[in-house]
C-alpha cells in the first residue's frame, strides 16, 4: 500500500457513521443503499456519500442486479488493513521492548554505582 | 494518515524517572527508534530523526516529566505539523511503586476537533478496545459469512 492508499484507508474508516456502514456490509454484505438507509440513524445522501468514500478507499465495492446497486466489503482490502494494522504495532511493541531493555539495564547499573558508593 | 490510531503498553521493571530519560534523550531515542536523533525535548522544539537513508521532521508537543511526553512526526518536509499532516505520539508513564513503570504509547493521526462531542465519545471507546481489534471484529464477521 502506498502512503496515499493508506491515508484514504484509515480516514475512511475513522469516521464513526462510515464505520457502522461498514459494519452492516460486513456482517449482511449485497445490500443497496436503501436498505443501509433503513438501517442507520442518519440520512440515504449521507449513506451515498459515505459508500463514496468507502468504495474510493477500496474497502468495499459495488455491482448491478435487475435495476438495483447492490454493496459489499472487498475482503481482499480489510485484510491488507489488517495486516497493516498489525504490522504497525509489531514496530511499537519492538521498540518498547527495547525501551523496557533500555531502562531496565540502566536502573540495574544505578542500583549497582549506589550500593558501590553506598 | 488521518484516522489511524494505535495503543500499545509495556510494564518496565524500572522507576518513572529512568523510563522518562529512556524516552526523552536524544542518545537513548536513537537506541529505540531513530538511527540518529536530533531534537530538543522542550515543547514546541524542532527537529530531525534519520532511519537508514531516509529522514524526516519532528516536532515536540509536551514535555511533562516524567509523566508525559508528546511529539509528531511523519509530515511533509517544510510544513508545520498540525492534525491531518502528521502522526501524534504520545508517551504516558504511570509509576506501580517505586521501581516499576507503566509505559503506555498512543500513535494517532485522526482529527477529533470538528466531530460533536457523542462522537467523540463513540470514537474513544473504540479506540480503547484498540484498532486492531476493531478489524480483527471486521475480518472475522467477514470469515463467518462467507463460506469456505
Amino acid at each position: 500500500m502506498t502512503a496515499q492508499t493508506d491515508d484514504e484507508l484509515w480516514s475512511a474508516i475513522a469516521d464513526p457513521s462510515r464505520r457502522r456502514v461498514l459494519d452492516l456490509l460486513v456482517s449482511n454484505g449485497d445490500v443497496s443503499a436503501s436498505w443501509l438507509a433503513g438501517h442507520v440513524p442518519f440520512s440515504r445522501q449521507a449513506v451515498s456519500k459515505h459508500l463514496v468514500v468507502l468504495e474510493r478507499a477500496g474497502l468495499i465495492s459495488r455491482r448491478k442486479q435487475g435495476r438495483e446497486v447492490l454493496y459489499q466489503v472487498e475482503a481482499d482490502r480489510l485484510d491488507q488493513a489488517t495486516r497493516a494494522m498489525a504490522e504497525l504495532a509489531a514496530q511499537w511493541d519492538r521498540r518498547l521492548g527495547t525501551i523496557k531493555r533500555l531502562a531496565e539495564t540502566a536502573h540495574a547499573e544505578n542500583k549497582k554505582r549506589n550500593r558501590h558508593e553506598g | 494518515m488521518p484516522g489511524l490510531m494505535i495503543e500499545r503498553e509495556v510494564l518496565i521493571e524500572a522507576p518513572v524517572e529512568v523510563v522518562w530519560r529512556t524516552i526523552t534523550e536524544p542518545d537513548q531515542m536513537s537506541q529505540w527508534f531513530a538511527d540518529r536523533v536530533e531534537l530538543v525535548v522542550e515543547p514546541g522544539a524542532h527537529g530531525f530523526m534519520e532511519f537508514g537513508d531516509q529522514g524526516g521532521p519532528v516536532a515536540v508537543e509536551i514535555v511533562d516529566p516524567p509523566t508525559r511526553f508528546s511529539f509528531r512526526w511523519n509530515h511533509p518536509r517544510g510544513e508545520e505539523p498540525v492534525a491531518g499532516n502528521s502522526m501524534l505520539v504520545e508517551f504516558t508513564l504511570t509509576p506501580e511503586g517505586d521501581e516499576r513503570t507503566r509505559l503506555r504509547v498512543v500513535e494517532s493521526g485522526h482529527e477529533l476537533l470538528a466531530w460533536p462531542d457523542a462522537e467523540k465519545e463513540r470514537y474513544a471507546g473504540e479506540h480503547r478496545g484498540g484498532w486492531a481489534e476493531y478489524l480483527d471484529r471486521l475480518a472475522t464477521l467477514l470469515a463467518k459469512r462467507q463460506p469456505g
